[in-house]
């Protein structure tokens, strides 16, 4: 007998939220991430915290905005079309250095696309997120104990880098259940001393703003901002590597994908064919450094993504265009089956580097 | 047993979700590695639903079943749709009082239990699935009532613990049929 529960993805994640000390969540219904309000909704108000289904997304985002700037752990959850109207909050949590947790299970696009599960928002979460010079943490779950761990992952690198983690989720990981345990000690505790929580007298007016009218002023902010991303590059990336050691073949895949993925690598490798794959957990800030090291080794990368190769800029910026990089996809809420994966690998092998 | 890839499909409202549920909870309590993964349109009842369940003594790649070694079809669209994709040698069963028709192919085991007729007659309209979970259960000769217990007192939630037994006497139904 095991400790073990099945959950949702969506569940774990909700609970490993309130693990993590989230006493507030505001949201607004949208397939395929309903769960995680229904979760809230049935949740926080037994234990003393908000759940608020807003008027709208943008109304959301905004309560997110508010408290984020008293200094509490807050988070909101939307599918694909809800986070972009989410854009524009993003943008300002990022200027007035909030940290906040935001939740995206993706689905098919672009436009209201369709419910089914899709990784064609990569561009969205890791390069424009909103308006202006600003990152966000991108953590990618490929299981039900990842998109638990992840979300308590994503709250400390959010508090510790005052900036909004986004769980970049997609239908499958948020609709599957798998056994997952749930054990995190009392969450850690943050310098939080910016935070507007009454000065009562005693010390000056703490403000939380993102409107500087001084462009040398706005200029500093954009560098020492930039500075801690750049911490966040050197200290935070995650990856797994998978049969690495020997590999002539490196898929690249996160999320659902990567899961799809290691079938096909399982199937090739029993075939005699040197394949492996590196998995980014991070995709901001990517793991450029073990895929530069692969590229020495590797004839081929292959990007297995459901977007139409939105990743594969990045593999190819991390390996400096050294190697060819392939596409291995589906998109509109269609899944690669291993079976494709496979057969992508085996021409890849047939090929061996040749353009 | 290394790994059980296992499809169930047929109409939303049927319980197909639910059947998958109970085979998953069965074998977490039973240290397998386990995924379920539901698939389905927009609406509550009716449309197609269907169950991807995967049990396994290692951990679980790829939680979608394409090419499954058993299929439960509970419905005409279902047993079309999927026939085709079950690995020879595997297993479908058919809810007889719904197709009618017989399985084309020769190289899996049929198994055609009038589920549904089954569940009218003896009043518990709404758990054919279970009946079929039952006969599952009895294929591959794990129908004990310690896992049984365990799993049925997991998957059903606490307001509706006294629909248990009617949930078992479904499973004996089906391991009997």
């Amino acid at each position: 007998m095991t400790d073990k529960v099945l959950m949702k993805g969506n569940e774990a994640l909700a609970e490993a939220a309130i693990m993590a000390g989230c006493r507030h969540y505001f949201g607004y219904p949208i397939t395929p991430q309903t769960e995680v309000a229904a979760y809230m909704a049935k949740r926080m108000p037994k234990i003393g915290g908000t759940f608020l289904q807003a008027e709208s997304e943008i109304a959301a985002i905004n309560m997110v905005y508010g408290v984020a700037s008293a200094g509490f752990r807050v988070m909101t959850s939307s599918s694909s079309p809800g986070i972009a109207l989410k854009s524009e909050g993003l943008s300002y949590l990022a200027g007035a250095d909030l940290p906040a947790l935001v939740i995206n299970v993706q689905r098919g696009g672009p436009g209201l696309g369709g419910i089914q599960p899709s990784q064609s928002d990569y561009f969205q979460a890791t390069k424009a997120g909103g308006h202006g010079d600003f990152r966000m943490i991108v953590l990618a779950p490929a299981s039900v104990q990842e998109m638990a761990d992840l979300t308590v992952k994503g709250f400390d690198l959010a508090d510790k880098y005052r900036m909004t983690s986004m769980i970049l989720a997609d239908g499958t990981m948020g609709q599957m259940m798998e056994p997952v345990s749930l054990n995190y000690g009392e969450p850690t505790k943050y310098d939080k001393s910016w935070a507007v929580t009454g000065t009562e007298c005693a010390r000056p007016h703490n403000i939380v703003n993102s409107l500087f009218l001084q462009p040398d002023e706005l200029e500093k902010f954009n560098f020492i901002r930039y500075e801690r991303y750049k911490q966040i590059e050197e200290n935070e990336t995650m990856y797994e590597e998978y049969m690495m050691e020997d590999a002539e073949i490196c898929v690249v895949a996160f999320g659902i994908s990567a899961r799809v993925a290691k079938n096909a690598i399982v199937q090739a490798r029993a075939e005699g064919i040197k394949v492996g794959m590196i998995r980014p957990i991070t995709l901001w800030p990517f793991p450029k450094a073990p895929m530069l090291k692969a590229s020495e080794k590797v004839h081929t990368f292959i990007s297995v993504e459901m977007s139409m190769g939105q990743m594969i800029e990045d593999i190819e910026l991390a390996i400096r265009c050294r190697r060819p990089v392939k596409l291995c996809n589906r998109v509109g809420g269609m899944i690669p089956s291993p079976d494709q994966v496979y057969a992508s690998i085996v021409e890849t092998a047939k090929e061996g580097g040749a353009q | 047993m290394s790994t059980r890839q296992i499809l169930i499909a047929g109409f939303g409202g049927q319980g197909i979700l639910f059947a998958g549920k109970f085979l998953a909870y069965k074998g977490l309590m039973e240290d397998k590695q386990v995924s379920w993964l539901p698939s389905y349109g927009p609406e509550m009842r009716g449309g197609t639903a269907s169950c991807s369940v995967i049990i396994s003594d290692e951990p679980v790649g790829s939680p979608i079943v394409s090419t499954p070694d058993l299929l439960v079809a509970m419905n005409l669209p279902s047993l079309d749709k999927y026939e085709s994709s079950v690995v020879p040698g595997g297993t479908i069963i058919v809810d007889s009082t719904l197709i009618e028709r017989k399985v084309a192919r020769d190289d899996v085991n049929v198994v055609y239990i009038p589920a549904t007729g089954l569940a009218s007659e003896n009043g518990m309209p709404t758990l054919a699935n279970m009946i079929i979970v039952g006969k599952i259960l009895k294929l591959y000769d794990e129908f004990n009532m310690e896992g049984v217990n365990a799993a049925l007192g997991k998957v059903i939630s606490a307001r509706h613990q006294d629909m248990l037994q009617f949930n078992l006497k479904a499973m004996e139904l089906g391991a009997d049929a």
